[in-house]
């Protein structure tokens, strides 16, 4: 993990792309994307494999036994569209209900999910906890956490999901098992962070490095 | 059956008479099947077309008769040309259109409306027509099809698909004929058995044998690379003393380099063009045109132009680097001189020293008229899926009638009811241990017949057809002016490496790199600048059993007078570092290069196995801690590098765990990954990526090694992983190669220590393609990657 701090705040990005803050026992994940196959198959594309909800589950299961979080935000995008959230599979609801139960849970709107769902835990459209803002796309007003990008950048030939953080935000990888990224050259995330901005890898490991903001060379040996 | 006396009286005004081979198609009109197997330039085309043209000739026939399917879109619009000729001259009452993905839309809907008697078109654009509900309507009347150069469709999936689609057209017109056209077949039965059952070789008069041989120079070619740039002055003398010349290159990058440096050195300004298929349409069309105008002397070119439109003034081929393969050779230098019973010239350029010795065993192997090509396997299941999905969007149909007409088909005559229902189940359901999908299936049963769910979702499945994945490109462009001249595409992946300043090459020019913008490269000309990289890793082929087995022998031979000097004196000198690799051994040589280990395997497997064994010595190594980094994979050997010397390289090799392993070591690796990805696009599971949908929104869509890894993970016996498998282990992975290799070496492996790169390890240091191991080494450089960035800019 990686730990820095953002306006006096401790946290940790996660190599699994969740951000920690221990001080509030408080596990931060975005962009989910729940019951994306299901919105595909609806829509008449291809019938992807439905396991993605389950594995984003087990990870998330993973994370939350591991750091033993209390609270939890989820950045929004949490369903891949409101009908995801109410066709979730019932072992999968199950075990949702399961990691819910016993923790402070919110619910961030994010643009594939606007509007309530019927699962439990408060649905907002930002929270703030001490200093910080919760949200689902970054705004002027800082300091925020906020997902909605899927910042993505190459390391040493491999692409990897990555966190995005300066002195003002943080933004989040997605957490969902079916998503794709943007990289972090990508003018609109080269806009809105500040020139010293760091990314921190997902993966084996959250290694910290300067925010590439250059195409970086595509296959390495 | 006679010759209309019209088509007759016009022969006979031109002069021209009828090959025997020509003939024997006429009397044999009324048969089933047939393949016509005759030497370029042998008129064999229009051998298959002559019964069509006896039976229209009386103006009685409504609507289609025949259709012709070639595999290239350029040859139809050829075919057209020369067949309309006779048939105008004779004043033959017969209407010719082709079809392809260049047809307007008018005349697309005008042609399904008002079919033509003879239709040319492509696999792809016959499987569009087959999709429609009118199919029924528009191939009612279809007596005749003929398939050309089906030899090459054979090699793909591309003729699994159009075997299957022939099936779907005799259940519409029974009593359909079929004719197969060929100038090049190793095995003429099995090239019959696949056109289907009960088909009849007509075997023509093959002409006489090539003038071949090796081009002579002065300097000797380099100990690496495959540019051949040495021998450039003597292939330029040669185009000289020749009409036109085509010289082919095995990958566009050797071409583009070849082509710049061949222009370097063109004092005279001798027109001289380039053709491959990386080159934008129009540039393409120019060089073609120029061609048929007679104003061009050399073209260089790749497999782009293998097949197609006769030019009748070539009179030399010159084929540069290895031939891999005597068939495909034997084809290029069909591509000379197409006049019939008049021998074809060429010359054969090897790049390197290696490549003199595989020079001359295709040489050994052309005069022994000894041609090679793998067997192909049983038709794939991906290709079947795709069929299915094309048939329900046609019309719902019946699941045992389409098992009976499926299994007409050549490759799929073997097909079992269970695979069929297998395949049948993953387009309706998905097919997955869980059951996700009951509600929103894509096919469901309706009055007993399978059908559509979703009618809508017949077009995205029709822009979904058709069996060639290209490689994700991006189009380049020359900037400013309006929009910018295209000049053609690279890879996707190639871009991503590229920074702004960077030059490379393309279409013969250096062009820098300026930028990207809405998924075009831009680019502005350097011309005079040496390009830093060239463009692409193209098509590699595996070199023959035939052509390996023939190059061992020639090493073990001794005795190399009949090679050039140079490559003598260079296999002497392995001898003298080294020593040279042997039938029933495997030599292994390892050295320390540059801050890097490195092991190299002589398997001489052909580059697919070879691949395969780095997969698998590599995940050994990872296991071992030994951090490997990547590997290359040539024809001849697999060079490994890492961070740490392999002690023990046999403990790499050993056999009976190696099989046991392969499913889990082969598991998690690139290729498998690469070969799923084509799997699921021919099968419908994951849509083509449109040019136009990657514009927006990248975020929305994700990688499929994602899906790949997911279906691994929680459905490990799914279809689509069976069907990635089994195309691995024949194709990309050839895992019966490397086994037979295995087992011809037993344990006789021998390990030679080197301090430095052998004569015959050198040339792989310049190879494309290198394959990244992801492991322990990789994350540690990663870390020290980052480490250093980070330090680079004063954070730690």
């Amino acid at each position: 993990m990686y730990r820095f701090t953002l306006a006096s705040a401790d946290l940790s990005a996660l190599p699994s792309g969740a951000l920690h803050w221990p001080d509030q026992r408080l596990l931060v994940v975005s962009d989910l994307h729940f019951g994306k196959s299901e919105r595909l198959a609806r829509r008449g594309g291809g019938l992807l494999p439905p396991f993605e909800t389950r594995d984003t589950l087990q990870r998330l299961d993973d994370d939350l036994e591991a750091s033993g979080a209390r609270r939890v935000i989820c950045l929004g995008d949490s369903f891949d569209d409101l009908h995801a959230a109410e066709a979730m599979d019932a072992a999968d609801q199950l075990w949702l209900t399961r990691l819910m139960a016993g923790r402070d849970w919110t619910w961030i709107e994010g643009n594939h999910d606007a509007g309530p769902f019927a699962l439990g835990g408060s649905h907002r459209a930002t929270c703030q906890i001490g200093p910080l803002a919760f949200r689902h796309v970054a705004t002027a007003e800082t300091p925020e956490i906020s997902g909605h990008y899927h910042p993505k950048l190459r390391l040493a030939g491999q692409a990897r999901r990555c966190f995005l953080l300066d002195a003002a935000r943080v933004i989040l990888p997605a957490y969902g098992s079916y998503t794709g990224g943007l990289w972090s050259h990508d003018p609109i995330l080269a806009g809105l962070m500040q020139p010293n901005a760091l990314a921190v890898t997902t993966g084996k490991a959250a290694l910290p490095l300067p925010m590439p903001r250059e195409r970086a060379a595509g296959r390495g040996t | 059956m006679d010759l209309p006396l019209a088509l007759q009286d016009w022969f006979d005004a031109q002069g021209w008479g009828l090959h025997p081979h020509q003939r024997a198609m006429l009397v044999r009109a009324g048969d089933a099947s047939t393949l016509l197997v005759a030497p370029t330039g042998g008129g064999k085309t229009l051998a298959g077309f002559l019964p069509s043209l006896a039976e229209l000739a009386d103006g009685r026939h409504q609507g289609l008769h025949t259709l012709y399917i070639s595999p290239l879109k350029a040859l139809t619009a050829d075919i057209r040309r020369n067949l309309r000729r006779p048939v105008e001259g004779a004043g033959l009452p017969i209407r010719i259109e082709d079809r392809t993905g260049d047809t307007t839309y008018t005349q697309r809907r005008r042609q399904r409306a008002d079919p033509p008697h003879i239709l040319l078109t492509t696999p792809e654009s016959l499987a569009l027509l087959l999709c429609y509900e009118d199919a029924p309507r528009i191939f009612a009347g279809l007596r005749r099809v003929i398939v050309d150069e089906i030899h090459a469709l054979a090699e793909s999936k591309r003729g699994d698909q159009l075997m299957l689609q022939l099936a779907r057209l005799a259940a519409l017109s029974p009593g359909l004929r079929r004719v197969g056209l060929s100038a090049t077949v190793e095995d003429p039965p099995a090239l019959a058995a696949f056109l289907g059952a009960g088909t009849q070789v007509l075997q023509a008069d093959p002409g006489p044998d090539p003038d071949i041989a090796m081009l002579v120079t002065e300097a000797p070619p380099p100990w690496a690379g495959n540019g051949a740039h040495y021998a450039i002055p003597a292939i330029l003398e040669q185009v000289k003393r020749h009409k036109t010349t085509l010289i082919f290159h095995n990958t566009r990058a050797q071409a583009e380099i070849f082509f710049h440096r061949l222009w370097l050195l063109n004092t005279e300004d001798l027109p001289i063009g380039i053709h491959h298929g990386s080159l934008s349409r129009e540039q393409r069309d120019r060089v073609e045109a120029a061609m048929v105008e007679g104003r061009l002397r050399a073209i260089v070119c790749t497999g782009s132009l293998d097949l197609g439109i006769d030019w009748g003034d070539v009179d030399l081929v010159i084929q540069v680097g290895a031939p891999k393969n005597v068939k495909r050779l034997v084809q290029r230098i069909g591509r000379a001189n197409h006049r019939y019973n008049a021998p074809s010239k060429a010359l054969l350029v090897p790049a390197n020293r290696f490549e003199v010795v595989e020079c001359q065993a295709a040489l050994q192997a052309v005069a022994a008229h000894q041609l090679d090509g793998e067997p192909r396997g049983p038709g794939p299941l991906d290709v079947l899926c795709q069929h299915i999905l094309a048939t329900a969007c046609a019309a719902p149909f019946d699941a045992n009638a389409l098992y009976a007409e499926v299994i007409t088909a050549g490759p799929y005559a073997g097909l079992s009811r269970a695979d069929f229902d297998l395949c049948l189940d993953f387009v309706a359901t998905g097919g997955y241990a869980l059951r996700a999908y009951d509600k929103w299936q894509r096919l469901m049963i309706r009055d007993a017949k399978w059908s559509l769910r979703d009618p809508r979702a017949a077009v995205v499945i029709r822009q979904n057809l058709g069996t060639i994945i290209d490689t994700e490109t991006l189009k380049v462009r020359l900037k400013g002016r309006l929009g910018g001249t295209p000049l053609g595409e690279i890879e996707e992946a190639f871009a991503s490496t590229l920074t702004p300043g960077d030059t490379f090459l393309i279409g013969g020019q250096v062009v820098r790199y300026d930028g990207l913008r809405e998924m075009t490269v831009e680019v502005t000309r350097q011309p005079g600048r040496d390009p830093k990289v060239a463009v692409f890793s193209g098509t590699k082929f595996a070199t023959s059993t035939q052509l390996s087995e023939r190059i061992l022998q020639i090493f073990q031979h001794g005795d190399w007078s009949d090679l050039p000097r140079h490559t003598a004196d260079w296999l002497t000198m392995q001898t003298e570092v080294s020593r040279l690799p042997a039938p029933g051994r495997l030599l292994v040589e390892s050295f320390g290069y540059e801050a890097r280990q490195y092991l190299v395997l002589y398997g001489f497997a052909g580059r697919n196995a070879q691949q395969t064994l780095g997969l698998l010595a590599t995940k050994r190594m990872e296991d071992q801690g030994l951090h490997p980094l990547g590997f290359v994979a040539t024809d001849y050997a697999t060079m490994i590098w890492g961070l740490d010397a392999v002690p023990d390289p046999a403990a790499l090799l050993d056999r009976a765990t190696l099989r046991a392993d392969l499913e889990g070591w082969l598991g998690g690796n690139a290729v498998m990954k690469r070969t799923f990805r084509n799997v699921a696009i021919i099968a419908g599971l994951i849509e083509r990526s449109h040019q136009g949908r990657r514009k927006s929104g990248r975020q929305a869509t994700f990688s499929s090694a994602i899906l790949y890894d997911t279906l691994r993970k929680y459905d490990a016996g799914h279809l689509m992983l069976a069907i990635t498998r089994a195309e691995a282990m024949r194709g990309l992975v050839d895992f019966s190669r490397l086994e037979a290799m295995l087992e011809r070496i037993g344990d006789r492996i021998d390990h030679v220590r080197l301090n430095r790169p052998s004569p015959l390890a050198a040339p792989l240091f310049l190879e494309m393609g290198r394959v990244p191991v992801e492991g322990a080494g990789r994350e540690r450089l990663a870390e020290d990657a980052a480490a250093q960035l980070m330090r680079d800019a004063g954070l730690i």
